[in-house]
């Protein structure tokens, strides 16, 4: 059995892509203070956003900035309801999610007249960066994906250093820790949270994209199956560090694509698609055991 | 180098039926150290937010350094030149002293955080001012007293030039208020003018250059330190003499009722409480001094059974306590009143009666034991019980009905004081049972704590006031890091000597116990 290859590793990075975009989006709003489990409903409505778009336009790249920019609006709910109304986001993020459910399922059926499976003929996938096929290791890992596959993992690097090396993160990260101190010092809370949130939608949507559109190209109903979760514990996981999320991620994403491995080699399906969720599980609960306490940090 | 840096005229403020100022007005001149006393809704944190542009005035002008303010929020006043250190610190525990101080005024260089001159510029204020601090150390680990420093820093990172401190001494040792003084005064000395918030009268006599005391909304009195008596300032803040309530120690203590041996608390790993032994009798008051956070909560909580216990055993009237839980104890004979008042020594939004009731609520005449009426409450003699208690500790409410969360700090604690003592338990435990309370209630508190242990009562009175365990204890252990490090007996109780023992002074100190105590 073959399986550290390079198409493998290339199978887990597709496999952890949207998660990551989700993750980071979560991380970011828990930096500042908003527990965001919109993220499966936003990854959603990010998915079929970019079909919808690349269906209507012929364009894959029009259906991507269609997904960032509408996931983006959809998540204003969530922005302003937390910050500026100071709604309880669990509330706020369970409708999100079943709005999303419900919305897609509808808007497929009076759209496009199908329901289950939206895949028409002709519809435009992200591209992928094929003129890397003939460079060695780089090839056979990133010559078959989109370039949100690496943009991903550069957004969550970047994002991580931001937060620890510029004014800005510092400022980010008070607002979660303690926001009446941050306020006290002239930041403005709301607002940051707000703007935080939303740019979490616009990754929200980056993650419908690729799933949609890069992973496979077609849309179906509640296509993320549990990923926006997948992404939440991520978060929880890695303690809302960005720097930190790839490296849960890529777990996740070795998780599924051991499965499809195992699929391959005769495991029942239910059994393989199950692999990734309890291993999550079991890695959430372990760590929990470790290091989890009624107090975290000293008082 | 006097001139006003502040003044404030005619303030007055209204928050709904309750007058919180009333015309007060207010003269800080520069270079000064001005304490504003006052007892608990007395009005002066009201008056402080006010000067901060926390809160807006109904009514009265604030001019700063000769120039009409009007504070629209904090930012405004830290641009006028104030600052404040908030009583409740406001940092980010994570983050790093210089990280906390350049927090929202943060250098840079070429688009990133300059940590380097962060970290330089906490070095310079500490060194003008002589406050103590390693910039890159993590505030979270730090003690109360290096965390207040770093609020003190941040003001000065922003150019105040007038420091607002409220209550700033509550959580320090007698070394850190020592330390924190002389920063006080050398920063009066460098033309900075400092408003010390307090009711602490040996205090202000001891750093303040002028006074000034409110009660009821209004100013009731202006001195100048040095002319100031403390019998004056009590008169100010009280409106009457307040007599000293002194421990005639009376009759031998009697049988040991409460028994701690070799007591063990640990937390996720970190040793909270270590090989602690100590015995109340009969007629005795039992004094714990420390810092907070050095294990005295801690041995409580192992007494009254909250949290498990690692080592040791606990006796109560001879009976070892490890198989009972919390109401086994209690009925065998504890009472306790808890140091979080508002989370754990009343519900507050329950009202007085029943807050009183609890603990009666299952044996007659308010709850029956047996009977059809298990489980039923006698609300009638709920009542009654309520309003003799409310009538005989002097609880200042409209009645038994209102909610406990009404009423005032000192007010609320009598209710619980109550309660606990209507349970004629022979063992009380008090933890800190004045903290924010006002110098009329602690006063009458201390009295009960006395007459109880006149008649026959034990108590273990856990306190951060040095002052209350010299006027009510008949001796004193000191705990630091988790062991008690001094035993007093009531003639050797010395200020000097307790303070040295709770900073960790005392022989059998051990190297880096405190950190790991602390963090």
């Amino acid at each position: 059995m073959q399986i550290l290859e390079w198409g493998f590793v290339a199978a887990v990075l597709l496999a952890a892509t949207p998660v990551l975009y989700a993750a980071l989006a979560g991380a970011l709003s828990a930096q500042v203070g908003v527990f965001n489990i919109a993220l499966e409903g936003q990854m959603l409505w990010g998915a079929f956003a970019a079909v919808a778009g690349s269906y209507y336009t012929g364009s894959a790249w029009a259906g991507i900035a269609i997904a960032l920019v509408s996931t983006a609006l959809f998540s204003v709910v969530l922005a302003v309801g937390a910050a500026r109304f100071k709604a309880d986001p669990i509330i706020i993020a369970i409708g999100t999610n079943l709005l999303a459910l419900g919305l897609t399922g509808f808007l497929l059926r009076v759209l496009f007249d199908v329901s289950g499976t939206f895949a028409p003929r002709g519809l435009e996938g992200i591209p992928s960066m094929s003129f890397l096929r003939d460079i060695p290791v780089l090839g056979p890992v990133f010559g078959g994906q989109t370039v949100l596959v690496p943009l991903a993992f550069v957004l969550c690097i970047a994002a991580g250093l931001w937060l620890r090396n510029t004014a800005p993160g510092l400022r980010l990260r008070g607002i979660g820790e303690h926001p009446e101190a941050a306020a006290s010092l002239g930041v403005d809370v709301a607002r940051t949270q707000t703007w935080t949130t939303v740019a979490g939608g616009a990754l929200c949507g980056l993650a419908g994209a690729q799933l949609a559109l890069g992973n496979v190209t077609v849309f179906t109903e509640n296509m993320t199956a549990g990923r926006g979760w997948i992404a939440v514990a991520a978060v929880m996981l890695v303690l809302n560090r960005p720097l930190w999320l790839p490296v849960a991620c890529l777990g996740f994403g070795a998780a599924e694509a051991f499965g499809f491995r195992l699929q391959g080699l005769g495991a029942p399906q239910q059994l393989t698609d199950a692999a990734p969720y309890a291993i999550t599980l079991l890695v959430l609960v372990a760590t929990r055991l470790r290091f989890g306490s009624k107090r975290a940090l000293p008082s | 180098m006097t001139s006003a840096a502040v003044e404030l005229r005619g303030i007055s403020k209204r928050f709904d039926a309750v007058v919180a100022n009333d015309g007060v007005d207010l003269v800080l001149r520069r270079g000064t150290i001005h304490a504003v006393m006052g007892e608990n809704g007395a009005g002066k944190s009201t008056l402080m937010s006010i000067l901060f542009g926390l809160v807006r005035p109904d009514s009265g002008d604030i001019v700063v350094n000769g120039v009409e303010r009007h504070f629209r929020g904090p930012l405004d006043a830290i641009a006028a030149g104030l600052g404040m250190v908030h009583q409740h610190f406001r940092l980010f525990d994570s983050m790093t002293v210089a990280e906390n101080v350049v927090y929202g005024a943060e250098p840079t260089r070429r688009g990133s955080l300059d940590r380097k001159a962060a970290a330089a510029r906490v070095r310079e204020l500490s060194d003008r001012y002589g406050l103590e601090t390693d910039p890159d150390a993590v505030v979270g680990r730090l003690s109360a007293g290096a965390r207040q420093r770093v609020e003190i820093l941040k003001a000065l990172h922003r150019d105040a030039e007038i420091l607002i401190l409220d209550e700033p001494t509550a959580v320090l040792t007698p070394d850190e208020v020592d330390s924190l003084f002389a920063v006080l005064r050398r920063a009066a000395d460098g033309g900075a003018t400092v408003v010390l918030v307090t009711h602490k009268i040996h205090e202000v006599l001891a750093i303040s250059d002028e006074v000034t005391v409110l009660r009821d909304a209004r100013v009731t009195g202006r001195f100048r330190t040095a002319e100031a008596t403390s019998g004056a300032l009590v008169q100010a803040m009280t409106g009457r003499e307040v007599r000293e309530v002194g421990n005639p120690g009376t009759g031998e203590p009697g049988e040991v009722v409460l028994e701690v041996e070799r007591l063990g608390v640990t937390d996720r790993g970190v040793h909270r409480v270590r090989d602690v032994s100590f015995s109340v009798r009969r007629g005795e008051i039992v004094g714990v001094a420390g810092v907070s956070g050095n294990g005295q909560h801690e041995v409580v909580a192992a007494i009254l059974g909250t949290d498990p216990i690692e080592s040791g055993t606990i006796r109560l009237l001879g009976r070892d306590l490890a198989s009972l839980d919390v109401r086994r104890r209690r009925a065998l004979g504890l009472a306790v009143v808890p140091e979080d008042r508002r989370g754990e020594g009343t519900a507050v939004t329950m009202s007085t009666a029943e807050n009183l009731s609890l603990g009666h609520h299952r044996t007659p005449p308010i709850g029956a034991s047996t009977g059809w009426r298990r489980g039923f409450l006698n609300l009638r003699a709920q009542r009654d019980m309520a309003r003799r208690l409310i009538a005989d500790y002097d609880v200042r409410t409209s009645g038994e009905k209102l909610p406990v969360g009404a009423l005032s700090g000192g007010n609320a604690q009598k209710v619980v004081i109550a309660r606990e003592l209507s349970h004629d338990a022979p063992v009380l435990i008090a933890e800190q049972p004045t903290q924010g309370v006002d110098i009329g209630a602690i006063e009458s508190i201390h009295q009960r704590l006395l007459d109880y242990r006149d008649q026959g009562g034990a108590v273990l009175l856990v306190s951060h006031e040095i002052a209350e365990l010299q006027a009510l204890a008949d001796r004193v252990l000191v705990m630091f890091a988790g062991r008690i490090v001094a035993e007093y007996s009531r003639a050797d109780a010395s200020t000097e000597r307790i303070g040295a023992a709770m900073a960790g002074a005392a022989e059998h100190r051990q190297a880096g116990e405190h950190e790991e105590a602390a963090s």
